[in-house]
This record gives C-alpha cells, structure tokens and sequence, in this order.
C-alpha cells in the first residue's frame, strides 16, 4: 500500500496521542517508511475529545491532513459517532467494543473489528495502557507495520518503569488482533 | 567550525516541529533565549528551558515579549548566540526591538510560528499572514532574512542555518514556522555534531583603543567585541559613526544606511534559496513556501497527470525575495500561480518582479487551515486552458 490514512479518536486522558505517536513512530523510525501525525490542537481538556491523524506512505508526504481516513481506531462513542460518516468505503473500523456499540450505519464494504480494550487493560492491571491494547490490536488486523518496529516505539514512548506492563498489553492486543483475523503469530 | 556536541541530540527522532526548532538552535549554539509563551509556538520554550540546564546555558521566561526581544540583544552583546520565540501578538509587541537589533547589527533569531490574524485571532490554527510584518514591521528602512521550512526535519536543519546567517550578516534573522509545520510530527534525523557546520560569531582580533564597532572592510560586516572584555564602546539606537557614537546628520545617516541595506542587497545571490522542481519548460510556475509548498505540490502531482506543464519553486529563504529569479522565468512562462495563508502578501513581491510579462494568479487563504490541493490543482488547470 502506498500511502495509508489512519484517524486515531477517542477522549482527552485514553492516550489517544499516544497512540497515533506509536503507529507514526514504529513506521517512520523503525520501518523506514514516512509517517505525518497531526494532533487535534486547541482548548482540549482531559474527558473531552481528542483525535490524531496519521498518514503512513513509501513516499514524503506533501497534504498532512486526514479527510478520509483508510483505518480508524475509536475508543470512544463520540468519536466513533462523529468520524464513521468520514470512514473510506472498504476500509477498516477498528473500535473499543465495550464502550461502543457499532450500530451506525458504515460505508459500503467495511470489515469492523471491536476488542475489549478497556477490559483487558484492566485485567492486566491498569486501565491507563487500553492505547497500547489498540496500537497492539492494530498490528494485529493490518499489515502496516511490523510487530518488533511497535514494540521498540512503545518501549522508547512510554515512561521508565512501565515497560513491563506495557508489552503485556501490546502483546495482548496484537494476539487478540491476529486471532480475529486467523493469523498466525 | 563543528557544532558543540553536548547541543547535538544525535539520532532519529518522531517530534514534531517546535521541538525540533528549539533542537536546530541547541544544535546551531544558541545558549540564551528569552521568551513569552504563546500558542502555537510554547513547546520550543518549553523544550529550550528543561534541555538548557543540561547543555549549559540560559532560559528566561520574560514578563511579556517587549522584556524578551530586549533581552536577547543585550545577551548577544555579551557574547551569547540568542533566540526569542513568539507567534503574531508577540511579534508585534517586539517591533521596536527588530529595528534595534538592525541598527545596532546585533545577531539574533527571532522565532515566529505564525497563527491567525490579526490581533488574538485564531491562536490555534495556522496562518502564513506575518511575512510583510516581519519586512516592514518596524520604522525606518532595514534588511532581514527570513527562511520558511516546511517539516519538522527543515524545523532542525534551517535552524542551523538561521543562526549561521545571523552570524555572517548580523541581522535578525526571522524563522518563519506557521501551526502546522510546528504541531506536525514527523520523522526528525539528528546526525552527529561533527557534521554540522555551524558559524562563529565574527570576533574581533582588535586590541581595545584600536577596535571602533562599526568599520568595516568589503563585506560590510563589521566584527565583534563582547561585553566585559575591555573594550570600550557604544552601542546605540541613534544614527552613529564607525566609531558607534552618535552622529545625527545626514551624511553619517547616508553612510550607515547604505551598509546596513548594502550587506544584505549585494549579496541577495549568495542569500537567496529557492528549490525548483520541473521549472524548464513549464508553462505554469507554482510560487510556494512554508506548509503551503507540501499542499501545493500535492496539486502540481495531479496537474502533470493532466498532461499540464507546471514547475514548482519554492523559496526556502523568502527574504530576500528571489525577484531575479522570477523575472527570469516572466518571460517565458505563461502564468504564476501563488498560494498563501494569507490575503495576498508575497505575491505583491511577484507581481513587482514579473512586470506584467506573465499573469500572476493569487490564491489567497483566510488562515485555518491549509489550502485544499484541490483549489490549487483548479487554479493550475484554468491557467493552462
């Protein structure tokens, strides 16, 4: 693929920057494409929403916004509800499936993929690392970027001391991820 | 000379621009800046005050941008490479200082990530609308550079040059960034700081009691002393003599006038930065610079699908205007077509240069946002029909 536009949403204090940071990180620094994120910038407060827009593609990247992203990633029923009408037809939902219920109606052709993201963070000990359970799910169900390249973006992104649980949560999401979509991992 | 390495952060980086500016000035010596915090330029001050304890140098967040851009002059004259750092209410606060430090000859970056105007305006959204500002914004007559990146990465490598210019010529030296480029993270190769060539402040060799500061020898430029090394001198705001003293009278006004103008007019050849991409034989030029380069060649891809010959020149360094360059191209070109954020302001500068020997087609913004490729791209095909 030559060039693909991810929209990344959810609420202030979800990590959702973070998230986008990973995916822009692991496809520029170590898979050697080119990655643009631009970040919602204005009065944002924590609980409010919050969205990146990162484009990924073999060659520089001139237009840096995402109108129409190829993949979206929500985490919350906000987002979800406010970028699905923008969601290219074909092209990939990738949504928190306890906090929202994929009920709009989507673009011709979208294959949807929920995981309980929140949940998961949970059970793995905080709630905090469900960005890096969706920035592992995403790896899993696209083929944009490799495993390892995500791991070493998470690893150097995420503060001192909480590597640890935040490769479980990765690891976790990429599983699920890949089970989904009957890929061997 | 090669940079100091304990400025350089060696490596890839994903950062957007701001950071990557205020690593550009770390990286090129800047060891002093005074600022004011503003939206959308506070995370290079923000970056500069908890990087600079490590490197070994001063952050001093002023109590408004007047205060900064004064005290950025005076640390220079004690010897410091200095940057100030604002967005267009802080710019135009530090007016008076610009013609100051272009009187006095003081070198020194002046960091605008532009936003929309005027006034507060649009504090969080982008805008290219402080070029002339930054031309004519103070009184009297005086030259600047001005250089626009367009990438995080040109946030970091045209920081460099920025201060070397500011060395070389002594002028301010304007860094002319806009929301987009400053928020946009992107990909950011730091190499290792015996690869960076960064320039020395022009230092005197003079004895104290023979140095006067302002002669000068053919390039214009003159050397340097710093504060506190013994030399004795003044350095004023008032028309002066070589000797820095004032002279208020118009020969002495003549004479400083035309070097002050001179040492950036005689070498706008040497100054002048434009990249040019398929310009021989196009029919249609596209005048870019800053984030509006990367829209405007996103259309110019789509026109040439067209079958339209349309070249691209985008100025790096957009003062000095590159007006040779473009009178050149006017008589053989159909049409210039000049997107900008902005009403209408470097295209007045392309208007001057073409001379009516091509149409100059204008493609204002209101500032926002970017300009859509497709309103280039329908631009470029009505200009070629």
């Amino acid at each position: 693929m030559a060039k693909t536009e991810i929209r990344v949403g959810g609420l202030g204090g979800q990590g959702v920057i973070l998230c986008g940071i990973i995916i822009g990180k692991a496809a520029s620094i170590y898979d050697k494409k080119h990655a643009t994120l631009i970040q919602a910038f204005g009065p944002e407060a924590r609980g409010s929403a919050c969205s990146a827009q990162v484009t990924v593609a073999d060659k520089p990247i001139g237009y840096p916004y995402v109108k129409n992203p190829d993949i979206l990633v929500v985490m919350s029923p906000d987002a979800y509800t406010q970028f699905i009408p923008q969601l290219k037809p074909n092209g990939m939902l990738l949504y928190e499936s306890e906090l929202i219920t994929a009920d709009q109606k989507l673009p011709a052709g979208v294959k949807a993929l929920g995981i309980p993201a929140t949940r998961f963070a949970e059970e793995l000990g905080r709630r905090l690392v469900l960005n890096i359970v969706m920035a592992g799910f995403f790896t899993g169900v696209t083929d944009l970027l490799s495993f390892s390249s995500v791991e070493k973006a998470v690893l150097d992104s995420v503060p001192r001391g909480t590597e640890d649980l935040n490769m479980r949560a990765l690891r976790k999401g990429y599983e699920y991820g890949c089970q989904l979509v009957g890929k061997g991992n | 000379m090669h940079a100091d390495p304990k400025g350089v952060l060696t490596g890839d980086h994903f950062i957007d621009g701001d950071h990557a500016a205020c690593e550009g000035a770390l990286a090129a010596g800047c060891r002093f800046v005074a600022g004011y915090p503003i939206t959308p330029s506070t995370e290079v001050v923000e970056r500069f005050a908890s990087r600079i304890p490590l490197v070994g140098g001063l952050f001093i967040q002023m109590e408004d941008e007047i205060a900064s851009s004064i005290a950025i002059l005076g640390a220079a004259w004690a010897g410091k490479k200095v940057m100030t750092v604002t967005s267009g209410p802080g710019l135009s606060l530090m007016m008076e200082h610009i013609g100051l430090a272009a009187i006095t000859e003081t070198p020194c970056v002046f960091v605008d990530v532009q936003r929309g105007g005027p006034s507060t305006g649009l504090p969080t959204l982008p805008a290219q609308a402080d070029m002339m500002q930054i031309k004519w914004g103070s009184h009297g007559d005086y030259e600047i550079i001005a250089l626009s990146p367009n990438s995080p990465q040109e946030c970091f490598d045209l920081m460099i040059t920025a201060f070397n210019l500011a060395e070389t010529y002594r002028v301010p030296v304007f860094f002319m960034m806009d929301e987009v480029v400053g928020h946009m993270t992107e990909r950011v190769v730091i190499p290792a700081a015996s690869e960076i060539d960064v320039i020395d402040r022009k230092w005197t060799r003079k004895q104290p009691g023979e140095y006067k500061a302002y002669q000068t020898d053919d390039s214009l430029v003159p050397e340097m002393i710093k504060a506190g090394d013994g030399y004795h001198v003044h350095i004023t705001g008032l028309t002066h003599d070589e000797r820095g003293y004032p002279a208020m009278n118009p020969v002495a006004q003549e004479k400083m006038m035309k070097r002050l103008l001179n040492k950036i007019r005689l070498n706008k050849d040497k100054l002048v930065d434009v990249r040019e991409d398929g310009v021989d034989g196009a029919d249609i030029v596209v005048i870019s610079f800053g984030i509006t380069s990367r829209v405007a060649g996103a259309a110019i891809e789509v026109a040439r699908q067209k079958g339209v010959k349309v070249g691209h020149l985008r100025m790096v360094i957009t003062w000095p205007f590159p007006a040779d360059r473009i009178r050149q191209l006017a008589s053989r070109v159909k049409a210039f077509i000049v997107p900008e954020i902005n009403m209408g302001q470097m295209v007045l500068e392309v208007e001057r240069a073409v001379l009516g020997h091509a149409s100059v087609i204008s493609i204002p913004h209101a500032g926002g946002t970017v300009h859509e490729p497709e309103v280039i791209l329908e631009k470029i095909m009505e200009a070629a029909r």
